[in-house]
């Protein structure tokens, strides 16, 4: 039901006719029970009237009979509804109301019986005068009992069933008065250009909605705040790209007017330089987006870090011309972690690209995995030259390059890294080791993965 | 003309280096705030050219210290942030000029000769003294209409010389103008560079002050 008018309608709707109809319900079975009972009495009066008569008067029992039929003057439609037999005990028929069967109405001798006579029932009361061996019976037909209840029970359902309707008409107008607000908001909100992120107003909304409105606008702000960080983030790209850019032009500069050999050779040389780190700025800018907006990360994916990192460290070799070891320790590769592959590539290439890059001319990254009870960390250690202490809170801020920074360095790495750990559900951390150079650790949770 | 650019991306210090070298500037780089300060405080500079985002605050700060100290040294503010409201807020700071990112590094090398022309309170870009024209944006010199051939360094005492004419510059001064910090500098090459000034120029134009250093003769031919 798409509806909340139409279900509301049909909620209320359904819910008053059953009340109406159990209601209907309770009045059939009491109406029933009292008209039984007022009948019954009325067999049990008449049968003592006919018998006393027959007794004290001397009455000829078969005029008594017709009697007790003329005293309970039926009304037109219940007519018919009495019969009266007087039987004397050796089974000869007195007399009988007329109308009333030739056969007994009952076998009973005395009290309260129910029979069947020719295909119609009959409630009949019996009582036996011994002293002139003559027994009276008085029944009631049953059908016309039935009649009777059923002509109280559509008495009333006629009235309930036409006042239904008047309070379906009603309840489909006001429950539409009701939901009024409601389409006031739709309409406000479908009239909105995408670029209005302004709070809905809170005046005037009745309470019921005010939750939603509150959660509308609590949306508003998050996506507002997400756009302006996007804004932002673009425009400092692009000053970021600018500075390489106006590299790379002057030094084009200096290769074309430049005759000589050495200065056009050196100019070509940076060219490359700036053309390289450029094309790492703009993958690196491309990852912190993929990190930021991707799709929610996998559930039940794993990852080996040791083949992870393999890949990885291959790439970089192939990329840098310094000679710098990179050594994975074995136990990385007998591990299975619970983590996005793409976002730890993201994070351990960024850390291994760092490490690689800071040391020094033959220096060596090693990368090795220490398990506690409830988790397990990649560690990155090399021997450059660390990170000044008062730069280490700042380090992860993106586009911050320290005083020790690379040429190839764009001050994103380790904003990548930990926006993806962060992605992952586990941490990064960043310390200067007591022998010098920098420790970079991936921790990973082990207790049950929360989905978030 | 000695410059001293503070920067930080390698690849565009070393292209300012050389595409500035080769416009006749003796050209100094840093990359930090810190660098930068320490650089003004000990040396004197005819212009600076300074990026507003720095790896330690911004270029802003550096200029604002400089100003506070009077120190007049014209500024070039060279950075990607070329918003009009940038550009203004740069200006007002105390900058004399301001560039975006990227930039064509002949109009780096104009803008800082026009910046250096102001500040020496020369209205013409050719600097006249006697019979002697000195164009330093194409780097030639003429004597009487003659053009005169001067290596890199001649040419940057003369034009040293011909800034203030009549002013005496010191050995060390001279010596500040034409070398960057990495480059040696052999005790007597200076003496060497007016010997052989004063061969192209003729006898008598540059007169030695003893003990206190060189100046444009007054008198004399």
């Amino acid at each position: 039901m798409k509806s909340i008018r139409g279900r509301l309608f049909l909620i209320l709707m359904i819910t008053t006719g059953l009340v109406w109809l159990s209601a209907i319900g309770w009045i059939y079975l009491s109406t029933q029970a009292k008209v039984e009972k007022v009948l019954d009495a009325r067999l049990v009066e008449a049968a003592r009237m006919v018998s006393s008569l027959v007794a004290s008067q001397g009455m000829d029992p078969a005029k008594a009979a017709e009697f007790h039929v003329a005293i309970a003057e039926p009304h037109p439609l219940y007519d018919r509804q009495l019969s009266c037999q007087i039987w004397a005990f050796d089974g000869t028929l007195v007399g009988r109301s007329s109308g009333a069967p030739g056969t007994p109405l009952t076998e009973t001798d005395e009290g309260f019986s129910e029979t069947r006579v020719h295909g119609e029932t009959w409630r009949v009361y019996a009582v036996a005068d011994a002293e002139r061996g003559m027994r009276v019976m008085v029944g009631d037909n049953l059908s016309v009992r039935d009649r009777l209840v059923a002509d109280v029970i559509r008495g009333l359902a006629l009235p309930a069933i036409v006042a239904l309707l008047a309070l379906s008409g009603l309840i489909w107008f006001s429950v539409g008065r009701g939901l009024a607000p409601l389409n006031a908001m739709a309409r406000a909100l479908a009239n909105r250009p995408a670029s209005d992120l302004s709070p809905l107003t809170q005046t005037g909304s009745p309470s019921e909605i005010r939750p939603m409105v509150d959660a509308l606008n609590g949306l508003f702000a998050r996506v507002g705040a997400l756009r302006q960080r996007e804004r932002d983030f673009t425009a400092f790209a692009a000053h970021e790209l600018k500075t390489p850019i106006a590299g790379l032009r002057t030094q084009a500069q200096i290769a074309l007017g430049a005759g000589e050999g050495d200065v056009r050779g050196n100019a070509l040389e940076q060219i490359v330089v700036g053309v390289d780190r450029t094309s790492r700025l703009i993958r690196q800018l491309t990852d912190l987006t993929n990190a930021e907006n991707g799709d929610e990360a996998g559930q039940g994916e794993t990852v080996n870090p040791g083949q992870m990192l393999e890949l990885l460290a291959d790439d970089i070799r192939r990329h840098k011309t310094g000679s710098v070891a990179i050594s994975i320790a074995p136990e990385l590769h007998e591990t299975t972690l619970a983590a996005d592959p793409f976002l730890f590539s993201l994070a351990a290439r960024n850390l291994l690209e760092n490490a690689a890059m800071h040391s020094t001319q033959g220096g060596r990254v090693r990368c090795t995995l220490h398990r506690q009870d409830d988790s397990a960390t990649v560690m990155f250690e090399d021997d450059g030259p660390g990170i000044p202490d008062d730069e280490l809170s700042k380090v992860r801020d993106r586009f911050f390059r320290g005083r020790n920074k690379t040429p190839m360095g764009s001050g994103l790495g380790l904003a990548i890294a930990e926006l993806a750990m962060k992605r992952m559900g586990g941490a990064l951390h960043i310390a200067n080791r007591d022998e010098g150079g920098l420790r970079t650790e991936m921790e990973f949770r082990l207790s049950v993965k929360n989905d978030t | 003309m000695r410059i001293l650019i503070v920067e930080d991306d390698e690849v565009l210090i070393d292209g300012l280096k050389v595409g500035l070298g080769l416009a006749g500037f003796t050209v100094d780089a840093v990359e930090t705030c810190a660098d930068a300060a320490a650089a003004l405080h000990a040396s004197t500079f005819d212009a600076v050219v300074l990026d507003l985002m720095l790896p330690d605050g911004s270029g802003l700060d550096v200029l604002a210290e400089m100003r506070q100290r009077d120190d007049a040294t014209p500024v070039l503010l060279l950075t990607a942030r070329d918003s009009v409201a940038d550009r203004v807020s740069g200006l007002d700071a105390g900058a004399d000029d301001y560039l975006g990112k990227p930039f064509d590094l002949d109009e780096v090398a104009a803008r800082l000769r026009a910046l250096t022309r102001r500040s020496t309170g020369n209205a013409s870009a050719i600097l006249r003294w006697k019979s002697f024209q000195l164009d330093p944006a194409s780097m030639s010199v003429s004597d009487a209409g003659r053009p005169l051939r001067l290596s890199r360094r001649e040419f940057s005492i003369l034009r040293a010389l011909m800034d203030r004419p009549g002013q005496i510059l010191s050995k060390t001064q001279l010596e500040e103008r034409l070398y960057g910090w990495q480059e040696d500098v052999e005790s007597n090459t200076i003496e060497v560079h007016i010997h052989n000034l004063r061969g192209k120029l003729g006898p008598g134009r540059i007169e030695t002050v003893r003990g206190v250093g060189y100046r444009l003769a007054e008198s004399g031919a």
